[in-house]
């Protein structure tokens, strides 16, 4: 057999402790999906191209296909699962859906943990620093456009909150 | 026009939000990697690295070693079941794993199944395999040279062509050619190119022994027409066969194809006895799945010196590959690239293709594209600029002298196609008066006058979509028609299943908006559903942009058989003969008094509960839609591009799509379609291409050299419509999601040749990479 | 793509580190942020038995000034960079650089040595590192030991670093005055390898003649490239359009790029003139705008 040495990790994923012994060439992505069953979080290449297994790793947007597990050791994960939910949506998903910023809703998943990651940076983008922001993060359905418009309504949502509380 | 219906029922015409985003934006989706079955088991294909090589041996012993490996399948043992081999969708047949030799880089040699992936992956390298090297065919000119290989040892012809096919008056056409005043010519080769939908291919197949029953779920646009397939590949009876398309991260043709990986899955889920999970990589998605266009085109045109247009000839080279793996279902060999005379009135035409193999991956398959009218659009777009250069025209000048004239349709087209309706005029107007044009040509002059480079390209295409009409096409026999089977439930919500299959575009919106437009039933209240061949009425698939002329159609169509019945059911409950009653979206009333009315809820609930004797209970309805016609939307695309002399670059500066899709279902839907077909038409015309080497090594077989564009390269779209209705569909819809890439890339093409034109440059082939721009202006001494 | 079986191992200091590679050797790799080797692991191009993971070493992510240097420790991530206050005000050419490589979700984990010590011409920092002269600093057994940047890319994928040292550190002369410097990089779309970067970087006196100048070139031959002749043409030359010009032809000579998908090699050779002009007249402009 050429598994090697399990190695016993702790990892917190969208607030909640997990441990397991990982072999260590298990790739986040998987573990995330397969150990973790949360599915929403997507491969679409095997060459750190698309984005599609964007999840955030102490707060900071990560490709989740091109890190192993084990090096998640002891840090937080947050995934598309930890974002929001149907009876309180995120103002990303809202605003993915208000706007059209989706259409096969492969890759939006990554889209939203890159955009997250962004206004938290970035609490009011331009448009090209939206552009910037979700460029590690490829789409084939929409052009973009729509997602931009997404990103730029969750942001006025999320300042017209900020300002308010 | 259509009456529109209130916002809150949302009939056809409101920008209603998607039904289905709600599962995306949470991760909620289903997509094929997310099936997870008890006991499932991994496949991973082992491939080959030579383009054209004889197999002289295959080891399996030290893979199947491997704790954790089950299984080891090869071309042979397949050859055994007489399934080495599968029927093409186009009248050709395919190796699912080679046996003898293989054909093409990354061909399908043989399938490791093992307990987990990581397994898998580890036993395909311990798979040995010997080859033998061939001599190798690339290039497709050279495929009817005397000294080139015989790809296809299995065929009776020993012949690298596949088919020569020709339409039209020969005769008249050459006639025209040589009496005419003015000819120009373009030699335009349109590269392969690859759909690349961001979710890859693949399966989870299960084989119940005690049923029998074999449960396939795959990312397919086709699920009725796989179910066929595989009850006549593998012998299985139809009825235990159960297709299952789960959500699909977007297909664009790429997902209609039958792949080896899947027949190989169910073998061996059959002889593991486990459900098997094969789901591919990006880079064997891209090296060895369906690939589109690949077309070496030559077009002359022929006019007056006016510039009226007298005659087309066409000559193509179309490179297949090593099979005919075109999953096109026309009757003819180069699918509907008969519609290459586009939006212009010609009185004769001849166009000839030869079908050649390669060694390069098969396909040939309609990336968002109705079977090559995506090379032909481009081709007559880039042949009409080549000769408004010729006869010093402007471009816009040309195109308004030949158009096809609204008042010509229904029109004949001199390649054998009846147009539905047009107003190409109206489309170029507008997309005109929305870019600026005339300014835009007054600031081109100026920045040449101080040496910048400044482009404005044209593309007034025709479309041929809503495959199809049967006396057209099939698919192995299967005509064309799509289906929709509405049920009404007692409290007036609905359910309607489909034959076609979403990926991306939104049909879980836009048919409950058709229902809703007839019933009057909110969109909401309306559930579709796809992708299940036990539950959904048989249909040939989502591709094409087929989906609103023919499923479409037969949706609107089984909701007026269900307000038909609404109608007897509304005249017994209100005491009135039908002819008393009037019908507006949600409810018939009598007329004279539109007190006295009954909505189609409370006739919903009185189909069950109150029906007039004689009549069967329950309120559905099934129809299955023929189309008489194809439809053929069009429009026009204008884009402006910057060129920087340094490096070659160029700039979109600006984008106006105008699109005629005909009546409009959900318009927020349409014009996400339309940025996404212009994005991916981007893509094509300045950075993508699967090329191959000499030795047939696949060049561009990754995300890190197939690009595909991010938000930073594409542009902000200008969208823009005119609305002219097909009259032969039932609500004069036309289909639309491939159009902006039918029609773009000649738009881009055309804008970088018209900022070079001044310098002599008549055509430059796609992709237009900025080293291939910089080779030009040095040729042309702009730029050191 | 799943990587072949390794064993993993993760030291908490970093004379743990360098006893693990000793002992292990050819074996081992180290990982830092990994967007390099594990793209290369997936592939099986690289089939690391053990992978030694530093990032839980203390101690190696840091932006400073100190002692006339610019300091960053080996750990730093390219977003560490575009983010410090420190780096966005002084050092320009590293902001531009940092901001050029692969895309934001990649920035967050890749490092600044890792893109050094992998030793790829196609990577942004090495060219960067030769216009600012920097110096890589190597620990091994026997400590420390500082390598010149110029020596240390030594062929495709190899560099000056002993298989028993880790890199940890880069160190850049801290820059006169009226300095600046500018990176520019022409690639196929956002995220690609360049087809060709070039960095500059320069100092000017008070009427603008170069006091000092650095280019170094991305993505033109097997190695990193110091493009030393046009660095030394334009020492003591007013930095005007035709000495910058000159100055890019210079350094298009020192360009031995091979032909591949993404340009004939005589496109990437002017290709590194027209940006050698770019990126000089911008730094330029961003010197002569220093105080």
């Amino acid at each position: 057999m050429t598994t090697k040495r399990a190695v016993d990790i702790t990892v917190k994923v969208n607030g909640k402790e997990h441990f397991a012994a990982v072999e260590p060439r298990l790739l986040l992505v998987h573990f995330i999906r397969e150990h973790l069953a949360l599915t929403g979080t997507h491969i679409g290449c095997d060459t750190t191209n698309c984005g599609a297994c964007t999840v955030l790793l102490d707060g900071r947007a990560v490709k989740s296909c091109t890190l192993f597990t084990v090096q998640a050791d002891g840090r937080e994960l947050r995934t598309i699962e930890g974002v929001g939910n149907s009876s309180a949506l995120h103002p990303l998903q809202e605003g993915f859906k208000e706007k059209h910023g989706l259409q096969c809703g492969f890759c939006t998943p990554g889209m939203i943990m890159s955009a997250c990651a962004l206004l938290e940076k970035k609490p009011h983008p331009t448009e090209e620093d939206i552009r910037w922001g979700i460029s590690g993060n490829l789409c084939r359905c929409t052009g973009y456009q729509n997602i931009v418009k997404a990103v730029q309504y969750a942001a006025e949502k999320m300042s017209a909150s900020a300002s308010q509380a | 026009m259509l009456a529109k219906t209130l916002p809150e029922i949302g009939g056809m015409g409101h920008p209603i939000k998607r039904k289905e985003d709600l599962r995306f934006i949470q991760g909620k989706g289903n997509y094929i990697d997310d099936v997870q079955l008890p006991g499932m088991i991994y496949g991973h294909m082992v491939r080959s690295p030579y383009a054209h090589a004889r197999i002289t041996a295959i080891r399996t012993e030290e893979a199947k070693k491997l704790p954790g490996v089950l299984a080891v399948i090869t071309g042979e043992d397949l050859a055994k079941a007489n399934l080495a081999w599968m029927p093409t969708l186009f009248h050709d047949k395919q190796m699912v794993l080679a046996t003898g030799k293989v054909l093409f880089q990354s061909q399908e040699v043989a399938f490791v199944v093992a307990e987990d992936r990581y397994t898998a992956a580890d036993a395909a390298d311990l798979v040995e395999i010997d080859y033998e090297e061939l001599p190798v065919l690339i290039d497709p000119h050279k495929s009817q040279d005397s000294d080139a290989p015989i790809l296809r040892e299995d065929r009776e012809e020993k012949s690298n062509l596949i088919f020569h096919w020709e339409v039209g008056d020969r005769a008249a056409t050459d006639q025209a050619m040589k009496s005419a005043p003015v000819t120009a010519k373009v030699n335009a080769f349109f590269p392969r190119c690859h759909p690349a939908p961001l979710e890859t291919c693949g399966c989870v197949i299960d084989f119940n022994s005690a049923t029998g029953k074999l449960t396939a779920w795959i990312t397919s646009q086709a699920p009725h027409a796989h179910r066929t397939v595989f009850a006549l590949v593998a012998g299985l009876p139809e009825q235990n066969i159960r297709v299952i398309s789960p959500d699909i991260g977007g297909g664009f043709g790429n997902k209609v194809p039958v792949y080896p990986g899947y027949v190989c899955a169910a073998v061996a889920a059959l002889t593991v006895g486990r459900p098997v999970k094969w789901i591919e990589t990006r880079s064997e998605n891209l090296q060895s799945t369906g690939f589109a266009r690949d077309y070496h085109m030559e077009a002359e045109l022929a006019a007056d010196k006016e510039g009226r247009l007298k005659a087309l000839r066409v000559k193509t080279l179309a490179d297949h590959g090593a099979f005919n793996a075109a999953a096109q279902p026309t009757k003819f060999p180069a699918g509907l690239f008969s519609i290459c005379t586009g939006s212009y009135d010609f009185s004769s035409a001849f166009c000839e293709v030869d079908g050649v193999y390669t060694n390069k991956a098969p396909g040939g398959i309609a990336y968002r594209c109705s079977f090559r009218v995506t090379e032909a659009a481009y081709l007559i777009e880039r042949a009409m600029d080549v000769l408004a250069q010729e006869l010093k025209l402007d471009p816009v000048e040309l195109r308004r002298k030949n158009f096809i004239p609204p008042e010509k349709f229904p029109y004949s087209s001199p390649l054998g196609w009846s147009y539905d309706s047009g107003n190409y005029q109206g489309a170029l107007d507008l997309a005109l008066e929305r870019i600026g044009y005339n300014d835009l040509r007054k600031e081109q002059a100026e920045k040449r006058e101080r040496g910048e480079l400044m482009g404005i390209g044209i593309s007034s295409f025709t479309e041929i979509v809503g495959a199809g009409p049967s006396h057209t096409f099939d698919i192995l026999g299967l005509k064309m028609f799509d289906s929709a089977e509405l049920r009404v439930h007692p409290t007036g919500k609905a359910i309607m299943r489909m034959g076609t299959k979403s990926q991306g575009q939104g049909h879980e919106t836009t048919y409950a908006q058709i229902v809703a437009q007839e019933l009057g039933i909110p969109a909401a209240d309306v559930a579709i559903e796809e992708g299940d061949t036990d539950t959904a009425p048989y249909g040939l698939g989502t591709y094409a942009s087929r989906s609103t002329p023919t499923s479409g159609a037969a949706a609107a169509l089984a909701a007026r058989k269900v307000r038909e019945k609404a109608r007897k059911i509304a005249a017994h409950l209100l005491e009135v003969s039908e002819e008393d009653l009037e019908w507006e979206p949600g409810k018939f009333s009598v007329k004279g008094a539109p007190g006295k009315s009954k909505t189609i809820q409370e006739i919903a609930f009185a189909a069950y509960t109150n029906f007039p004797q004689g009549m069967e209970p329950g309120l559905e309805a099934v129809h299955y839609y023929d189309p008489p016609n194809l439809t053929f939307p069009f429009g026009t695309y204008i884009a402006v591009v910057d060129i920087d002399k340094g490096t070659g670059e160029v700039k979109v500066r600006r984008f106006v799509a105008v699109d005629d899709c005909g009546n409009i279902i959900n318009p927020m839907i349409v014009e996400g379609q339309v940025h996404g077909g212009l994005t991916e038409g981007l893509a094509i015309a300045f950075m993508q291409e699967i090329s191959y080497d000499e030795s047939g090594n696949i060049q561009g077989g990754t995300f890190m050299d197939y690009l595909v564009p991010t938000a930073v390269e594409t542009p902000h779209w200008e969208t823009g419509h005119t609305c002219t209705p097909s009259p032969h569909h039932p609500f004069g819809a036309k289909g639309v999601g491939e159009s902006p890439n039918v029609g773009s890339p000649a738009a881009f093409v055309n804008a970088v040749v018209d900022a070079l034109s001044h310098l002599g440059v008549k055509h430059i082939d796609m992709p237009l990479s900025p080293w291939k721009i910089w080779q030009i202006l040095k040729d042309k001494g702009v730029t050191q | 793509m799943i990587p072949k079986a390794f064993d993993y191992c993760r030291p908490k200091t970093l004379p743990e580190a360098i006893s693990l590679l000793q002992q292990h050797g050819d074996a081992a790799k180290i990982l830092s942020g990994g967007e390099s080797l594990i793209p290369m692991m997936k592939m099986r191009l690289a089939q690391p038995e053990y992978l030694i993971d530093i990032n839980q070493i203390s101690g190696l992510e840091y932006i400073k000034e100190e002692d006339g240097y610019l300091k960053i420790g080996a750990l730093t991530r390219e977003a560490d960079l575009e983010a410090s206050d420190l780096i966005r005000s002084k050092y320009p050419l590293i902001l531009d650089t940092a901001f050029s490589i692969a895309d934001p979700q990649v920035r967050n984990l890749a490092t600044v040595g890792g893109n050094l010590a992998h030793g790829d011409p196609a990577n942004d920092h090495p060219a960067t590192m030769l216009a600012l002269n920097a110096e890589v600093v190597a620990t091994g057994p026997n400590g420390e030991r500082s390598i010149p940047i110029k020596e240390f890319f030594v062929s495709l994928f190899t560099t000056a670093l002993q298989p028993n040292e880790i890199l940890t550190e880069i160190r850049i002369p801290a820059p006169p005055a009226k300095s600046g410097g500018a990176y520019f990089k022409l690639e196929r779309k956002v995220g690609d390898f360049a087809t060709v970067g070039v960095a500059a970087q320069v100092a000017v006196d008070a009427k603008g003649v170069c006091q000092q100048a650095g280019i170094g070139l991305t993505n033109a031959g097997g190695t990193p490239i110091k493009a030393e002749k046009a660095e030394e043409f334009l020492r003591g030359k007013p930095l005007d359009d035709g000495n910058i010009s000159q100055a890019a032809s210079l350094a298009a000579d020192d360009a031995h790029p091979s032909s591949d998908l993404r340009g004939p090699a005589e496109y990437k050779i002017s290709m590194v003139r027209e940006l050698t002009k770019r990126a000089l007249t911008k730094a330029v402009n961003r010197a002569s705008q220093e105080r």
